[in-house]
Parts: structure tokens; sequence; C-alpha cells
């Protein structure tokens, strides 16, 4: 085992090397370049041939093409363990070529928790379809019916008699399968050789097992290549220069500002673009940051704070309502209820907060392009790449290269565009990083959203009617989008119905996993305010708006079970529930948290620190979650502390248990960081926290103790475990804040200040009542 | 530019540089160490640490002039994948990782701690690495991967 680590190790950091050389494809045709490449009109790979997905090396190694990336979650390492079970070969033996828009046909960019949900049977049944040719000729070989045979580890032999068998990379190692597969549908829908029979899960012997992750070693040792660290030969380095504020015009661009900064090659200005390229990286920031540009006044503005954007959010007519839920009689609901009750939650504008800057290498030469980027969907970045350059797609190669963890549309691509544009303007490779505040200022965010509930219940408790309202703006930087150099050179515009319909910040959430039987749950996307591209500009940040949602549906569910005095818990199993696992879920939480029966708050103690415990329930694509968080508050300062969070979870088949660790506790860290700490702060012009010590992440000694129950439905396939928990840990410790201090917090992020004003203003209720 | 010589993971490097270039684009640029990472340019994020002669600094904070004949070590100068010392190993067995961008300095913070205060309880540890930024939420399995190295390190002596 430990001696094929080593070859395997050494094999893929060989196949890093590949990065430089690549990059030189000369006059060929980029498909005829490239070994695996299939016959598409322009080279590109087929979905309906297996050589598109599978190469079995004369090594023994088996190559398998696949455009989704990982992103910092471990999904190579599952993706692989997939093919190796279903090829029947030793994990070891699988190397993977990911987002290399030569080389892999499109499966959708990797986002919403979705790889090993969508791509995974998609792999699987390539692999299984891989599997049966190579026993087709193992059958032929041995004489011997396909039936008569049995496969351990690549060694193909006969039942019974082990000493006839033949090697799948025998059989095949270094040819193509020239085997057509049925594949119909693209992207996420994709559907490869379908009717081809895949291994029973019982039968598994590698998926559902803690195989390490094959990146750590390279990313502890500094050997693992990312977006950042990719050199190729002759390479310069560009930084961009943006306003941090509504993008506007550059009216006076003065080189002699800089002519005294060694290393300058050019200053690059297209229309309202403006960047630097030198020979040193040091050059290039000392000379964006020199470089005296003054920008128009923009003619848009932000509102002034976050109360002005509340008020925006809610006078402003929506331009359209989902109608995520609608059945009963919401009127009759009410009339039938013995008590109503009402509330508005807040949530901020979150960043991403991406640790490493978005970074690429562009390689532009006459009509054709390589590409280095640690982008979601290298397809896409291709497209934006040929647009951007005026060449056709085929002339561009898109080679992912990992970034920093990602868990959203950042800024891979716009980085792309930057590094090529100035690849072009130089006639050279361009490495360009964005720096601090560039990262801060354009990610796009996670949009603020202004919620409301309402609902009433009759006198034994049940919800008669449950009214949920979201109010949220759309992406303005959708995944496909213009991205900001298009914008900038007028190549590009936010285009007729900016900010766009279509891409609205996901629905669910908002309580409709109870079923209520009059309810109504609405998302309403309100315009966005003005044309121009800025700092506030929004995008999918991780479980796109049900982590809100879910902190206002699930403080309401709690309002209402304190309300009639009712255990949380017992209130939660009480209501009619669309999917029975939740169920099981809450009581596996609970069970583990040592929950005592008992309504909220707990009775108040004399001293400082109130504890208190709250829960939480979420469903994900099926993905569902229940949360259990305990916490302290220090009732003088206002000081919320999360001590632990108890967390059941049932993404389905469980690939990698360790693995599904690693992204709970992920989840959890980042959903406790987000709800206490984080708040994006702007005014009129732009956003005022550009760094870290003004944009608050958790840090080490705030993280609370994580307990993790897994519960494993092998019966329901891969439901995906990228999202799925971060959505109920803020509502949950929103549920133990109420049930430490007897105050509702319905404002995110949940600081000191807030819990005060809180403490205040129902103080100041009760001695009025 | 200055030529400026830097003893670095042991070994003697002459680079010839604008002598203000902080440290971390001498190491990554013109030595091609990918361990140091560009985070924020703001010593703030610790993604950048190396060690000079025992103690951690944020590369991207002191400017290569004055490293003049010091002992730098990056996490390459800790071993390799193939023969990873005890704190990576560490970190490999307990899987503390996840986009592991800010491993770098967590590690090299972790060292410099360790040499220092050889059986920290998890409190020190917490402290340790407090300034040290981690976005994917990795922290349990950091603080875990600390302890383990420190436990390894008491039981076998190694440094």
């Amino acid at each position: 085992m430990n001696t094929k680590s080593i070859s395997r190790r050494q094999f893929v950091k060989g196949a890093s090397g590949l990065i430089v050389a690549f990059n030189l494809f000369g006059s060929h045709m980029l498909g005829q370049s490239i070994g695996q490449s299939g016959s598409g009109p322009d080279g590109s790979p087929q979905p309906t041939e297996l050589d598109s997905w599978l190469k079995v090396g004369s090594d023994g190694i088996i190559t398998v093409f696949t455009s989704k990336v990982d992103l910092g979650t471990g999904v190579l390492t599952t993706l692989s363990q997939v093919m190796a079970e279903e090829l029947d070969v030793a994990f070891d033996r699988i190397h993977m070529i990911t987002g290399d828009t030569a080389e892999t046909i499109d499966q959708s960019q990797t986002s919403g928790s979705r790889t090993m949900h969508k791509a995974g049977p998609q792999l699987r049944q390539a692999a299984a379809a891989g599997r049966q040719e190579l026993l087709k000729l193992a059958s032929a070989e041995l004489d011997t019916p396909v039936s008569q045979l049995t496969v351990n580890d690549g060694v193909v032999s006969v039942v019974g008699k082990p000493s006839q068998n033949v090697t799948y990379w025998k059989l095949l190692g270094g040819r193509r399968f020239h085997v057509t597969i049925t594949a119909t549908g693209t992207g996420a829908a994709l559907k490869v050789a379908d009717a081809v029979p895949a291994k029973n899960p019982k039968d598994y012997k590698i998926v559902g097992t803690s195989v390490p992750r094959i990146d750590i070693p390279g990313k502890v040792t500094g050997e693992f290549t990312y977006s950042q660290d990719v050199r190729i030969p002759g390479m310069l380095h560009g930084r961009v220069i943006r306003p941090l504020q509504v993008l506007s015009e550059p009216t006076s661009v003065d080189e002699s500002s800089i002519k005294n900064i060694s290393g300058v090659v050019k200053v690059v200005k297209e229309k309202r673009f403006v960047g630097v390229v030198s020979t040193t990286e040091w050059g290039a920031i000392q000379a964006a940051k020199a470089l005296k540009v003054v920008w128009s006044t923009p003619d848009a503005k932000l509102p002034a704070n976050r109360d002005a954007l509340y008020d925006y959010l809610d006078s402003t007519k929506s331009v359209k309502d989902q109608v995520v839920a609608d059945n009963g009689n919401l009127q009759s609901g009410f009339s039938q209820g013995h008590k109503t009750l009402e509330a508005t939650y807040h949530w901020p504008f979150h960043m991403h907060g991406m640790i490493g800057p978005s970074c690429a290498v562009a390689d532009v030469q006459g009509d054709r392009a390589t590409i280095w980027a640690g982008s979601q969907g290298t397809h896409r970045t291709r497209k934006a790449v040929a647009d951007l350059l005026g060449v056709p797609e085929r002339n561009v190669r898109v080679v992912y290269a990992e970034g920093s963890g990602c868990y959203g549309r950042l800024c891979a691509d716009d980085v792309a565009e930057d590094a090529a544009l100035m690849s072009r303007a130089v006639g050279k490779p361009v490495r360009v990083q964005w720096m601090r505040h560039e990262e801060h200022a354009w990610e796009p965010k996670g949009t603020g959203q202004l919620m409301t509930v309402r609902a009433a219940v009759d006198a034994q408790g049940n919800v008669t009617a449950w009214d949920f309202k979201d109010r949220y703006f759309p992406y303005t930087a959708a995944p496909d989008y213009p991205l900001l150099a298009s914008m900038q050179i007028g190549l590009k515009s936010n285009g007729p119905g900016f900010p766009g319909n279509g891409y609205e910040y996901g629905t669910t959430a908002g309580g409709d996993l109870y079923g209520f039987s009059n309810q109504r749950v609405v998302c309403a996307v309100i315009p966005w305010i003005q044309n121009e591209q800025s700092p506030l500009r929004t995008c999918n940040l991780r479980a796109p708006g049900a982590v809100s949602r879910a902190f206002a549906s699930e403080s309401f569910i709690d309002e209402i079970a304190a309300s009639l005095q009712m255990d949380p818990v017992q209130f939660r199993l009480k209501c009619p529930r669309n999917e029975k696992r939740t169920a099981e879920l809450l009581l596996a939480a609970t069970k583990k948290a040592g929950w005592v029966e008992r309504p909220s708050p707990a009775v108040a103690g004399s001293g400082t620190k109130a504890t208190g415990r709250g829960v939480a329930i979420s469903d994900r694509d099926g993905a569902i979650v229940a949360v259990v968080a305990e916490v302290e508050v220090d009732k003088p300062t206002g000081k919320v502390k999360v001590n632990r969070i108890t967390i059941a979870h049932d993404c389905g088949l469980i690939a990698n248990p360790d693995g599904v660790k690693n992204q709970i506790e992920g989840n959890v860290v980042q959903g406790v960081s987000r709800a206490l700490l984080e708040e994006v702060q702007f005014d009129e012009l732009g956003m005022k926290n550009v760094d870290w010590n003004s944009y608050h992440t958790i840090r080490f000694q705030d993280i609370p103790e994580v307990e993790i129950v897994l519960i494993d439905r092998p019966e329901l396939g891969f439901l995906g475990a990228g999202e799925a928990s971060i959505i109920p840990v803020p509502a949950a410790i929103a549920n133990a804040v109420f049930d430490a201090i007897g105050v509702r917090v319905r404002d995110i992020p949940m600081t000191p200040e807030r819990v005060l004003t809180a403490m205040r203003s129902q103080a100041n209720n009760n001695s009025k009542a | 530019m200055s030529r400026i010589s830097l003893l670095v993971n042991g070994k003697t490097r002459v680079v010839d540089v604008d002598p203000e270039t902080p440290l971390l684009y001498v190491l990554r640029d013109n030595l091609e160490l990918n361990g140091p990472k560009f985070g924020c340019g703001l010593s703030q994020c610790g993604a950048c640490t190396v060690i000079v002669e025992g103690r951690s600094v944020r590369s991207c904070g002191v400017p290569v002039s004055a490293m003049q004949n010091r002992s730098i070590t990056t996490l390459e100068g800790l071993g390799s994948s193939t023969h990873p010392n005890y704190l990576q190993k560490a970190f490999i067995e307990e899987q503390a990782a996840q986009c592991g961008y800010c491993i770098n300095g967590m590690i090299m913070t972790a060292k410099a701690f360790l040499d220092k205060n050889a059986n920290p309880s998890e409190t020190e540890i917490k402290e340790a690495l407090n300034n040290n930024l981690c976005r994917c939420g990795t922290h349990l399995r950091i603080v875990r991967a600390v302890k383990r190295a420190a436990h390894e390190k008491v039981q076998t002596g190694k440094v």
C-alpha cells in the first residue's frame, strides 16, 4: 500500500509539471496536441465517447477526466473513490484530470453542493461502462464468458482459477477504448451510460471509507501547486487598479507618477480598465499603489447605511415574487388561530472572505490563449476570455489550478480576464493576483435580506397559518454574467434586464419543510439599485439565502414554541413535516447533546453569565441536518460565546465519513462566524471594511466544540455535504441566546452591541407593560 | 537593486533585488518557494509566515534587506510529502486542511511556538494561533494536529 502511495504521489507530482508543457501548443490545433481529446468539431472531448472519461495507462494508472474541480472540499478524493470502486481497482491507481477545457466534458460548474450529487453518478456510470468493456476484452483474451470472470485491483481472473488472469493495463494499456456510450442532456443534467448496471452500494469496499485526502500531503509541505503558484517561463507580473467604490471612469492616469519605480513594463489602459505590468511582483504592487488615477464620481449611489438598505428592501416593489409554497387558505387559517405572531428578521451582506486573493496566469499569443485559474467553471471562463479577446472558444484553453477556499462565485474568472487583457497588451505571459483590499471590495457578496413571518396557532398549539416573505437582491454578478474587465473595456454591459431575472438567491428554508396546511412562502426579488457594478455586487454564497431564511423561519418556530410554553424539540415534532427523516435527525442530535425537555427561556440565574441551548433543522435538496447550539451570554457586555454545537447530518450515501466531518466542521465554524461577527459595512459610494481588521471572522479562541452524528443512507445515493450543515447554525444560536437571556435577537450579526440593544429594548417594553 | 545573501532552509541564497522588497516575494518569486502564501500583505492573516532564527515572522511585512545573512526556514525546510516532519505528519494524520491556503502559516506559527513550549495546553495552542486566519473552518483539526504533534515531540524527543 505504502509503495503504491509513493508511486501515485510521484505520478501526480509529475503531472503537475505538465502545466508548463501545455502552454506551448504552437501551431497545432489545441485538440490535436493533446492526447485525450475527442472527435468533436473543435477537437473537444465528446460525452458519447468512453475515451473522453477514462484512460487506462500501460503503467497501471487509470486517468479520469472531469470538469468538476476540488475547491478545497476534498471531492477529488471522493470522486476517485467512486471511480476505484466501480472499476475494481485500488484507490491509488486513479488519477484525476480536472477542469481542463481541452480535456474534460463540461459537467457544469462546481457549486451548490452538487458535485457528488450530480457528477458522482455521471462518473460512476462512465466507470461502470469502462469496466464492462474491459471485461469483454478479458473474456476474449481468457476465452471465458464474462459471467465467469472476477476483478481484483484491475486483475481479471477466471472464477476459481486465479492463475488464468489478465490485467486491465495489459488488455488496453495506452490504447483507446473506441467505444460509444449513451449520453443525453448537458451539464449537471447529463446522463452517462445510464443503462449500464452499476455496483450495489451494499458491495462497496472503498466508497464509504475514510480514505485520506490526496491533496493534503502536498498542501502541508509546499509541494502543491495552487493557481497562485503557477509559473511559466518569461512570465511578468500584473496588478489591476480599480476604485473601491461604484465602478466609475478613470478621468486621468498620470504615468509620470510611477517613473521612479523600477521594472514597470507597461501601464495598460483600455477605456475604463487600468492595470500595470512589471518584471517583478513587488514592482507591480508598488506601481499599482503609486499610479495616480483620478476616478469620476459615479452618478449611482448605494444606500447610505444598513438602515437605508433595509428601508429600500422594504419599500421597493419586487420585480418577481417567487412563490415557493402556496396551499390551503391563509385567510381562513389566520381566522382559525387562537393567536397571531409576527416578526421581522434582518440579514446583512456577507463576504466569502477567501484567504488567498484571486489569481490567474494568462499567456496570450496571437489569436490563442492559455489561462490557469482557480475557476469553479473553466468552460465558462473559456467563453468569457474568448469573447474578451475576440477569438473562437477553441483557441482558448483554460486549465484549472486550485485557488484558496471558495464558497460560491468568486473572482477567479474576473482575474483571468484581467490577466488575459494585460498579457495581450504586452505580448507575454502575465500573472495577476488581486490585493487584499481588491478582494474584499470586489468579491461578489451574499445579499442582505429582510424577512417577515406571520403565523397563527390554535388553542391546541397547531399552526393554522404560516406566511413567510423574504425580500432580497438578485445576483448582479451571476456566474455567466459579464466580468469586470469586459465591462470596463466596453465590450459587454450589464445588458437589458439587469440585474437579471433567473438568478435569484435560492428559495428554500422559509419554513416550507414543515408543510403547514395553510401556508404561503414567497421570495420577493427586489431590483438592484443602479446599473453599475459596485462592491455590493451579489452572487451565491454557500447555501445561498437558505442560511438566512432558516435563521428567520427556525427562530420564528421557536418564538411560537415559546409562546405556547412548549419545548422547542417537542413543538417541531408536533408540526407536520414533509420529510420524516427530520424527526430521526432531531432526536439523534438532541440525544447526543443531552437535551432536557422544557420550554425556553431557561429560568434566569443571578450571575452575569447566562447559558442556553437552541435547536434548528434544515433540508437542502434532501440533505437533512439538525443542530443543537449551547451558548453562554455575558449579560453586562452582551457577548455571545458558542460553547458547543451538536449536529446530526444525513446526506444520503456517505462516500467518505471523515471528509463529510471535515465539511461539517467547516460549515459549523463559518455559520458561527457569520451569525456572531460578520457584516459588510458600506456608505453611498462603496465598501468600508476592506481588510481583516475591519471585517471580522472567527478566530481560534472562539471556536466551539463540535459533536457530529452521521447517518448513512446508502439507498438514497449521494445528496451532497458541501453546504447543508451551515444552514441551521445561526438559527440554533439565536434560539440558544433566547433560551439563555429570554431576549430574541432578530438581527445578524448578533454582536455584543446588538444583544445589549435587544436586552434594553425588551426591558423598556416590559416596563411599559 | 542590491545583492542580498540569505540563509534559506540551510542554504546560502544570493538575490539581486530592490532591498525594500518584502521577504515574501523574494521567497516566492526569486527562490520559487511556494510554502509562504500571499494572503493580505498587511500582516493580518498569517498565510505568509516563515521562521527567522526561531521566531515566526510575517514575511509580507519585512523588507528583505533586514534579512541579510539571517537564517530563514520555510514550510519546505521542515520536510516533504515523502519525509514530512512531525508537525506536517500530524496535520496529515488529522486531515487538518480543507483548501489548505492558510496551512503554511498554521504550521510555521505552531513550529515556532512548540519549539519554545513543548507541552502546551489546548488554551495555549489556541492563543498562539489566534492571529492566524482560516476561512474554511478547519480550526478544530488544526488544534488537534498541533496537540498531536506536541505529544509526538514529547514522546520521541524529535525536533
